[in-house]
């Protein structure tokens, strides 16, 4: 027998504003909205309902509203009615319990304890509106060294460069988990920003190579779609060891997402499971991953940067000093409260560690061991704001990689049922009616909207700060102050107290 | 020109073109004063057909034949390409809804006079209130 469990929302129309225009019924892909003929009125069926907005949004009256239902277990802290629902789901079904986007639990947000600096009166602020203000910045190796030619030239031996015309970067969401407008979206975006944005996993879809100069192409533990043209398309290269949502596991997309063009696109029979391993089966040491590194720097010339992705774990520093001496340029770090379009939920909710201790540790380590020039630092993870970028870069980060801010510009409401394939806003689906939602036209300019708006935010924060350039805010710490931190994390961040002067 | 241009692949079949077009043309500032209870009777169509859905409503064409052949001289064309009908003109003899190749003229509420698109431009609108609120610009409003 099924256990009964009670919706967590509900959906209440507000009878007097009902106009019964069914709009709501055809937009909602998990069948919640129906109209009774009988009296003519709306119902509602609060148990599919996931809590996407779709229908809030779309009701010409605003008669609707999703609530959080106060039915309740009687109330006991340790064992709340999320928990409890849990296991009776799992007592239901016997299965692995699976979720969506980034992890949603109470873990303290660092970026809301750092407080940020500003001038006054000794070193006066800027003003970005009358003074140049630089968010421009390169990604690469800048460890050059100085060799001159048979006529006495300088050579030019810097490594190959990723040039971005604003500190961010669209992270890596394949197609197939999102859709092929939603990459559109992101592409036309990159372009259109002087970024780029990220194949992740699943290949690239033959009508997205145009944009090759602002993509980012991925090679993964399942090789999914990587092939010459792929590589040498791309403007760099990722090689994804892992990922913030789930850390040490591999990537399950259902057959049932795997459509022909998705099919043609990862290389794989279409309907079949497509299963990314937990390990690279050919990475079981740095020497190893420099091995791949520098296969992919053969196979395209030693044109194009190639990043390392991994996951921020406990031993991230670590791990990041091996990837700055494997050859690679760029390292990415990806924090626990990233997005995922599927993982088991005890290990979104449970594996790995907050992006900007991580951030802090590596940056560290890396200049303690005088190799920081030897690779910049991306990150991503959940960066929600202009702030977050500031933060991250104040703490050493060169760029910052976002991934579900760039979703809920899209539209996305994070309901976090992304694993059902129904996404309401055509974004984390293959069903064509559902895809059509998104229409890049729309899409991408609410994206270069979005970054805009946050560059303007950086530029005037910077200014504040008495700093002109995005670079001379790198791993300046000064910059920050710590608030409502322990002494640990303190000094794991490499921060003082708000209050305790230079 | 501007005319409405229907983006049938972006049209996602919602129908909220036409309950923004009767409330636009109700009169009123309160959508669900001017709707709740009520039949609409919109001057834009959704037609839908399993995943196929666009649109339809007047193409201001520019040699219209309502306008041709109207009975009364109640459809004319104005200076600004808006193919208008005059109501009060209008004998309801409906030649006009069975020429449009369109089927964009249709039968007002009354039954004695036909209506028709009039890009808003007969209502507090002064722009297509379809246009503005279509979700999926699978309308536009635009000079081609
Ligand atoms: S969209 Fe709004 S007005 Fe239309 S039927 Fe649904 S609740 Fe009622
Ligand atoms: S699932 Fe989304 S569209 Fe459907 S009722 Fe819930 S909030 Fe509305
Ligand atoms: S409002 Fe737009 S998307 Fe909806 S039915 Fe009308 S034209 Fe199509
Ligand atoms: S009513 Fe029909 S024939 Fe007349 S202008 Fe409009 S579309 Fe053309």
């Amino acid at each position: 027998m099924n256990m009964y469990i009670q919706p967590e929302y509900e959906v209440i129309r507000n009878s007097d504003k009902c106009i019964a225009c069914r709009v709501c019924e055809r937009q909602c892909a998990n069948l919640v909205h129906s109209f009774d003929s009988e009296t003519g009125k709306m119902k509602a069926d609060d148990s599919k309902c996931v809590n996407c907005h779709r229908c809030v949004c779309l009701c010409p009256t605003h008669a609707l509203k999703i609530v959080k239902s106060d039915d309740t277990y009687k109330i006991n802290a340790n064992w709340d009615n999320q928990t409890i629902n849990e296991v009776y789901k799992q007592a239901n079904t016997g299965g692995v319990l699976l979720s969506s986007m980034g992890n949603p639990k109470p873990y303290p947000v660092y970026w809301d304890r750092m407080l940020v600096n500003a001038s006054q009166v000794t070193n006066p602020p800027i003003d970005p509106l009358r003074e140049p203000m630089e968010t421009q910045l390169y990604l690469g190796k800048r460890a050059a060294k100085i060799e001159r030619d048979e006529q006495g030239k300088l050579k030019n031996t810097l490594a190959p460069q990723l040039k971005l015309k604003v500190p961010v970067l669209f992270s890596a969401m394949s197609y197939g988990s999102i859709s092929y407008n939603a990459h559109e979206s992101l592409a036309r975006a990159a372009e259109e920003l002087g970024t780029y944005y990220n194949t992740g996993e699943g290949g690239l879809h033959k009508d997205f190579y145009k944009y090759g100069k602002n993509t980012i192409v991925q090679v993964a533990s399942g090789r999914f779609g990587v092939f010459k043209d792929y590589l040498e398309s791309a403007a760099a290269i990722e090689i994804k060891m892992g990922q913030g949502a789930k850390p040490g596991i591999g990537g399950h997309l259902p057959g049932a997402k795997i459509s022909a063009d998705v099919s043609e696109t990862r290389m794989i029979p279409q309907g079949v499971d497509a299963i990314s391993p937990a390990p690279h089966h050919d990475i079981y040491s740095i020497e190893d991953l420099r091995q791949l590194v520098y296969s992919l720097k053969e196979a395209t010339e030693y044109k194009k940067p190639v990043i390392v992705k991994i996951a921020a774990v406990h031993n991230a520093a670590a791990i990041a000093s091996g990837i700055a001496r494997s050859g690679a340029d760029i390292i990415a770090i990806d924090g626990y409260r990233g997005g995922t379009g599927a993982a088991p939920t005890r290990i979104r909710d449970n594996v790995g560690i907050p992006i900007e201790l991580a951030l802090a540790q590596i940056d560290q380590r890396l200049r303690d061991e005088g190799i920081r020039d030897e690779v910049s630092i991306l990150v991503g993870g959940s960066i929600r704001s202009s702030a977050d970028v500031i933060k991250a870069i104040a703490l050493g980060a060169d760029a910052c990689y976002i991934g579900t801010a760039a979703l809920l510009a899209l539209g996305c409401h994070l309901c976090r049922s992304c694993h059902e394939g129904k996404c309401n806003w055509g974004i984390a689906t293959q069903r064509p009616d559902l895809v059509k939602r998104l229409n890049p036209d729309i899409g991408y300019k609410r994206l270069v909207n979005l970054v805009t708006a946050w560059n303007h935010e950086i530029q005037e924060m910077m200014g504040g700060m008495g700093i002109n350039s995005i670079e001379a805010l790198r791993g300046n710490r000064l910059m920050l102050r710590g608030i409502g931190l322990t002494d640990t994390e303190l000094n794991l961040l490499g921060i003082k107290y708000a209050g305790e002067s230079m | 020109m501007k005319r409405i241009y229907v983006n049938e692949k972006w049209c996602l079949g919602c129908h909220l073109c036409e309950y923004e077009c009767a409330f636009a043309n109700s009169g009123l500032t309160d959508m669900v004063k001017a709707l709740k209870g009520k039949t609409i009777h919109p001057k834009i169509r959704v037609e839908d057909s399993g995943e196929v859905h666009f649109a339809v409503n007047c193409r201001h064409c520019k040699d219209a034949i309502c306008v041709q052949s109207c009975i009364s001289g109640a459809l004319s064309k104005g200076e600004d390409g808006v193919v208008r009908i005059d109501q009060n003109k209008c004998v309801g003899c409906l030649t006009c809804v069975l020429v449009c190749p369109y089927g964009a003229v249709m039968p007002a509420p009354s039954g004695h006079a036909a209506m028709k698109c009039q890009l808003c431009t007969d209502n507090l609108c002064g722009e297509p209130n379809c246009v503005k609120h279509c979700p999926n610009n699978a309308i536009v409003y635009e000079e081609r």
